[in-house]
């Protein structure tokens, strides 16, 4: 079975902790994406799976054999990297057979795959170019090609979009997502890219400074984020944190101040086991209903700066005391700079989190 | 990377726009100061094809060719290749019959020596440049100063030691020795010089190449050795050329059989009592220069990679 597990791996690089008790599974023919901040340790994981760095301590296991030990060209998985990394010295078609020399196949069964994956991703008409006289596109799809020639273990993608223009991302994304589809291998991408996460993965695995924050369903992560953390980097807009006084929760609603203002808010009821004391509230820029009244349940923020996006209009508010809250509503809905915002926060899209970051849900 | 380039493009006959794009007046600038460069080796070649009693003749003679009657008669001399004969056998002493003068066992002792030294430092040195290159030891700065240190030092100090060292374990005078030593003054530009190529590498390329299943070996041969073919050759052509001239080591350390050309030119010429046979000696030099002229002619399209690499991004 192509499966991936990783068990509390740490790698140190001298006193600095890259990667810290990462733990993560991926089963067949799942695509998990590790997601973070540049230098979060998200590569770093990726070449310890790979065998291109020896981690420090913990286990890796792929396809069920424990390979901490075992140097690459023992692993049997496929990697594309971020630069691609074609061999420079070979023409497309070399490059693409490079990982089946050591199969011991036939010259013409090798030819034969390689035609095979050739016409999957449209390289057939470069075959015999060097890598130096093809465009970027073609340089990642053949990145992509030499990846799945063979039959590997796991499929590992290192920020394999980074460096493509807007539009051929686009369409190399749903590339590689109807090529991987068919292939049923356990697969890892590194992203920085929400975007790539959010379309591409099964399970997206979130990291910051060497530790995984949450893994889950692209759904969970972004609707049920587990810390601060998550919810911010998750979503664009960025998601409104708020911090706030919790005083008390009666009937489905928490008791909350935040500057100089009482609000009641529907949140979760977990709420009602926390003390009171400070809370930091999480609402999506697109959670917000504009009312028309000032009520007990309503912030109120005044508009400061208006940005259309097309189908929808992003609003930078101010409160009172000078707190910024972004809020996104529809085209149709007219906003004019100045204007007061009585918005309330829709309950399934606010996030209370206690005095430690994390989330306190049911 | 082009393939199919004719031996006249080689030799700088390219079907370019190079005098349209520069100007006539910058190409023959460049045409000047590249003559000039050029005058010294000419004036050799042309040495060698005189006839012995024009060689100090003044006023000089310029050229074997009148140039259609551009250059006046006393300065033209009639070519002669005479002295390239006298270089392997000629008469010794007044009246006797032509002898061997050993300058062919000579230049096969500087073809051998030189080679087999440059090849050597050259597969030794880019093992351990790749290895310097790639694995990060404590110290690696300290010792790539070390070997540094060797070219530090101008030969004639290193000298006096090295002859009592040779004498003591026999060495002198050996084939073994002088290549052996030539090996090692080679090694520190090798390494040196490989270390930067290799530097350059992304070493993703090789990354991707263990995952693909090489072994390390493989690693570096097929996939980072064609990446610094230009390097290889670079260094070969310029390790190549000071170990062809050296002249120190080789008149103190090679013995009558190992001798090298630049030490028997030095005795070809201060030998016979009769004076200096400059159209002799330039006979020698001309054909001295062939072996390296023709290795660099061959190399040069990587040479020019070479020399330039690292100064222009990729």
């Amino acid at each position: 079975m192509s499966t991936i597990e990783i068990r509390k791996i740490t790698k140190k690089f001298g006193q600095f902790v890259a990667v810290r008790d990462a733990d993560l599974s991926v089963a067949a023919g799942e695509v998990v994406c590790l997601l973070g901040p540049s230098g979060c340790g998200k590569t770093t994981t990726l070449r310890m799976i790979a065998g291109l760095e020896r981690a420090t301590a913990g286990e890796i296991v792929i396809a069920g054999q424990r390979m901490n030990d075992l140097p690459p060209e023992k692993r049997n998985i496929a990697m594309v990297f971020q630069f691609y990394a074609l061999y420079p010295a070979l023409t497309v078609g070399g490059n693409i057979a490079m990982p089946l020399h050591h199969e011991g196949i036939g010259k013409a069964e090798i030819a034969a795959r390689v035609n095979k994956v050739a016409d999957i991703l449209h390289l057939r008409d470069v075959l015999d170019r060097l890598p130096g006289q093809v465009s970027e596109g073609e340089k990642q799809r053949i990145a992509v090609a030499r990846a799945i020639v063979r039959d590997p273990n796991c499929f590992l993608f290192d920020e394999p979009l980074s460096r493509l223009d807007v539009e051929l991302r686009h369409s190399m994304r749903g590339q590689i997502k109807a090529v991987l589809s068919n292939l049923s291998k356990a697969t890892v991408i590194v992203t920085h890219d929400q975007l790539e996460a959010l379309t591409m993965a099964d399970r997206i695995a979130i990291m910051r400074d060497g530790s995984i924050e949450q893994v889950g369903s692209p759904h969970d992560v972004f609707a049920k984020p587990m810390n601060i953390f998550v919810a911010s980097f998750i979503g664009t807009p960025q998601m409104n944190l708020i911090e706030a006084q919790f005083k008390s929760y009666s009937d489905g609603k928490a008791k909350v101040v935040f500057d100089e203002q009482d609000v009641n808010l529907s949140v979760d009821p977990a709420v009602a086991n926390l003390r009171p004391g400070k809370v930091t509230v999480g609402v999506r820029p697109r959670a917000f209903t504009v009312v028309s009244k000032d009520t007990r349940d309503t912030i109120e923020a005044m508009a400061e700066l208006i940005e259309p996006m097309g189908a929808e209009t992003l609003i930078h508010a101010r409160t009172k005391t000078g707190g910024d809250i972004r809020v996104v509503v529809p085209r149709e809905k007219k906003v004019r700079t100045g204007e007061a915002l009585h918005l309330i926060p829709d309950r399934a899209q606010t996030h209370v989190f206690a005095a430690d970051g994390k989330a306190v849900r049911a | 990377m082009e393939s199919g380039i004719s031996i006249w493009e080689r030799m700088g006959f390219r079907r370019s726009t190079g005098v349209v794009e520069a100007g006539w007046g910058r190409t023959l600038v460049v045409a000047g100061v590249s003559f000039i460069y050029f005058l010294p080796v000419l004036f050799i070649i042309f040495t060698a094809v005189k006839p012995q009693e024009l060689a100090l003749s003044v006023p000089p003679t310029l050229s074997p060719t009148s140039l259609f009657g551009l250059i006046p008669d006393q300065f033209v001399f009639t070519p002669t290749l005479e002295n390239f004969s006298s270089v392997f056998s000629r008469v010794m002493t007044a009246g006797g019959q032509p002898e061997a003068t050993g300058f062919d066992r000579f230049f096969f002792n500087s073809v051998v020596i030189a080679s087999v030294s440059v090849l050597l430092a050259l597969v030794i040195g880019t093992l351990a440049a790749y290895g310097f290159s790639r694995f990060a030891l404590k110290g690696n700065d300290t010792y790539l100063f070390i070997i540094l240190t060797t070219r530090m030092l101008p030969a004639i100090v290193v000298i006096i030691p090295v002859i009592l060292m040779f004498r003591a374990v026999g060495l002198s005078g050996s084939y073994l020795g002088i290549i052996m030593l030539y090996t090692a003054f080679n090694l520190a530009f090798t390494i040196w010089m490989m270390k930067s190529f290799f530097d350059e590498l992304s070493p993703d390329v090789e990354d991707a190449a263990r995952i693909d299943g090489s072994s390390e070996l493989k690693v570096f041969c097929k996939i980072c050795l064609p990446q610094v073919i230009a390097g290889l050759a670079a260094t070969f052509v310029f390790g190549l050329i000071l170990t062809w001239n050296e002249f120190l080591f080789a008149l103190l350390l090679t013995g009558p059989d190992t001798r090298t050309v630049p030490v028997a030119m030095n005795q070809a010429v201060a030998s016979g009592g009769r004076g200096t046979d400059w159209t002799l000696l330039a006979a020698i030099e001309t054909l001295f220069l062939i072996p390296v002229f023709l290795v660099t002619f061959f190399l040069q399209e990587h040479l020019l990679r070479g020399v330039t690499f690292g100064t222009v991004r990729k």
